[in-house]
């Protein structure tokens, strides 16, 4: 055991310390600098809101620009464990790097394709379940009903739960033996599974977990929806005479499409993303079975040290990303512009 | 007439003409599902509580016989628990203040200026929360190994900074737009300048949503697995995520104690979220809605 001595303790402190200090320095010799060139010298007459975004201006170039550029060049390069420090960069290298994601197994058996099909699956599946599960709930909470806001609470409970903390205690819950699935299978007279050691089961466990985590968040933001829709709507279809079904489908989905859609998006892009359930939970294993393409691409990378390889394949998961919410903002404005017709 | 009406109430608003039957169905969907949400966390704390003899069994209570804070003893003095807090909050505190003092100014341009670029500069913005996190891993862990700050608070706090940075521009520009205008005229007609006005009018009248967004930061950075994973080697460097992990990694003997763990900070997290959820979500649309 480590015990938190006072060395430790000071040791974090100096350090925080250290960066607030450079922090405070750059931002004021920044300011400087930006002050008498775009105010005193070229006599902008925007500089006021210039200077005002200038360190986040830095901050950003330097934190996220630059290392997106940086990563490209790595993706052009022959970077590996050996090659860590003296590495080249050349187009060949570059053309080797985004062929080997093809053409090879990404990590020791499992294909690119392998990885894409299965992360659709996973994306797919999970965020049905999500806004399903969302969605029926949050038509239960609008409804006048006594204990709504306990409800409320004890099922938006998976969303606040650190992740981390989740993922690990849902994979103790996995355990052959002592997890409780397995126990209340048993007590209900079937047979208990092989969660984490057959890949199957093991990627079924994981998109229960990640059902479980996602379904409050859904339901919060489609319970805002529904809130905001006027019950002038459902007066005048009742009216008409419609059915309940009917009015959901004339109004409420229409009504919440505005809310639903950056939600969906929103939801897609997290889950696609999604590294500590998998990795927490099987690491990605038994057999590879259950990666998906982030989680090969960080195997890939550190321990497989395949750094200019790993470059490479990110950006091609980015360009996957991009193109995925990019057809699905097309289909569903396209699906508004008929509902308008 | 009017009583037919109130009889084919719409099932989608209210449930004024729910009959009983009815009712008692929706609170039984609606008792299930909380049993479903809570039960996983209501066994972490039953584990947590158990004797090191019963540590592996089938028991499915919520509170075993022969209770006994024994984990938690066992983690607060046995494990490097403290240190894993200690270097959490050194991380997440720093990075909340590295921040908050670089999207403020910033956020405040957004909202109040319209230069060229500033449209570019938002959806940019909004982007860099759509990048895989799991894609700028390798280019910042080769820079912060250059900067020689691999095993270093300074290099976690730097790669916490990549989504702390354009997040809180992100929802602080949101809360700046809600602020009236008339508010800083009347200011100018004082002879106030625009800096002065942005000091003494608009940050007093933000603190609560300076509040609220260092709280974000500080959430996720205070959870955040996979940059530490990378970035943090040494022991007395961890964070409570990375030593939760390697907790568990001598899974059978270790479970009890992870579960006091998990319940010491679990706790507060939840009810921190629990306080904050609804500031959350209307600063998540706030910006969507305004741009």
């Amino acid at each position: 055991m480590i015990p938190l001595t006072w060395e430790i303790a000071s040791r974090g402190l100096t350090e925080a310390g250290r960066i607030l200090v450079m922090l405070a320095v750059g931002v004021a010799v920044i300011e400087a600098l930006a002050y008498l060139i775009l105010h005193k010298w070229l006599k902008l007459k925007n500089a006021l809101p210039f200077m005002l975004m200038l360190p986040a201006f830095i901050a950003v170039v330097a934190l996220v620009i630059y290392p997106f550029l940086f990563n490209l060049q790595l993706a052009f390069s022959n970077m590996s464990m050996y090659r860590f420090k003296e590495f080249s960069v050349g187009l060949s290298y570059g053309i080797q790097n985004f062929l080997d994601v093809f053409r090879a197994p990404v990590l020791q058996n499992v294909t690119f394709a392998q990885l894409l099909l299965r992360t659709v699956v996973w994306t797919a599946v999970n965020v049905f379940f999500h806004v399903l599960g969302g969605l029926f709930l949050a038509i239960l909470l609008n409804r006048p009903l006594r204990g709504k806001a306990i409800y409320r609470t004890l099922l938006t409970i998976p969303w606040a739960i650190p992740q981390v903390i989740a993922a690990l205690a849902w994979k103790n819950e996995f355990h052959y033996q002592y997890g409780f699935i397995n126990v209340l299978l048993q007590k209900l007279g079937f047979a208990p599974v092989q969660w984490l050691s057959d890949p199957k089961w093991a990627f079924v466990a994981v998109i229960i977990v990640n059902i479980w985590l996602g379904i409050p968040f859904m339901m919060v933001i489609i319970l805002g929806g529904l809130q905001s829709i006027s019950p002038d709507y459902y007066d005048a279809a009742q009216i008409d005479g419609a059915s309940g079904f009917q009015q959901f489908r004339a109004i409420t989905m229409p009504l919440l499409k505005p809310v639903l859609t950056p939600a969906i998006i929103l939801g897609v892009v997290w889950t696609f993303n999604n590294f500590n359930v998998i990795y927490l939970i099987t690491k990605g294993g038994p057999m590879e079975g259950t990666d998906i393409l982030v989680t090969s691409l960080y195997k890939a990378v550190f321990e497989f040290y395949r750094y200019g390889f790993g470059a490479a394949y990110s950006t091609v998961i980015l360009i996957i990303l991009l193109i995925f919410t990019w057809i699905y903002l097309k289909v569903t404005k396209g699906m508004g512009e008929v509902a308008d017709a | 007439m009017k009583k037919e009406s109130s009889r084919i109430h719409s099932f989608f608003r209210s449930g004024k003409g729910d009959s009983p039957a009815k009712k008692l169905l929706i609170h039984l969907i609606l008792i299930m599902a909380s049993v479903i949400a809570v039960y996983p966390f209501l066994r972490v704390v039953a584990i947590s509580l158990r004797p090191g003899s019963q540590l592996l069994s089938t028991d499915l209570s919520l509170i075993p016989s022969n209770a006994t804070l024994e984990n938690y003893r066992t983690l607060i003095f046995e494990k490097d628990f403290t240190i894993w807090l200690w270097n959490s909050l050194v991380v997440s505190l720093t990075t909340v203040i590295v921040g908050i003092v670089l999207s403020a100014s910033a956020a405040y341009a957004f909202s109040r200026w319209d230069f060229p670029g500033r449209k570019q500069g938002l959806v940019f913005l909004l982007t860099t929360q759509m990048l895989p996190p799991s894609m700028l891993l390798l280019p910042i862990y080769v820079m912060v190994v250059r900067l020689q700050l691999f095993n270093t608070y300074t290099g976690m706090i730097l790669a916490h900074s990549v989504g702390a940075v354009p997040f809180s521009i992100w929802l602080l520009k949101g809360y700046y737009d809600t602020i009236p205008r008339e508010l800083e005229e009347a200011a100018f007609v004082d002879g106030a300048s625009r800096l002065e006005a942005f000091y003494k009018i608009i940050i007093p009248l933000s603190t609560p949503a300076l509040g609220v967004c260092g709280l974000f930061s500080f959430m996720t950075s205070w959870s955040e697995f996979m940059m530490a994973r990378v970035m943090l080697q040494k022991a007395d460097l961890f964070t409570w995520p990375l030593g939760f992990q390697k907790l568990l990694d001598q899974f059978t003997t270790q479970w009890g104690v992870f579960s006091a763990a998990s319940v010491l900070v679990a706790v507060p997290a939840m009810l921190l979220f629990m306080y904050s959820s609804k500031w959350l979500i209307s600063g998540l649309t706030l910006g969507g809605v305004k741009e």
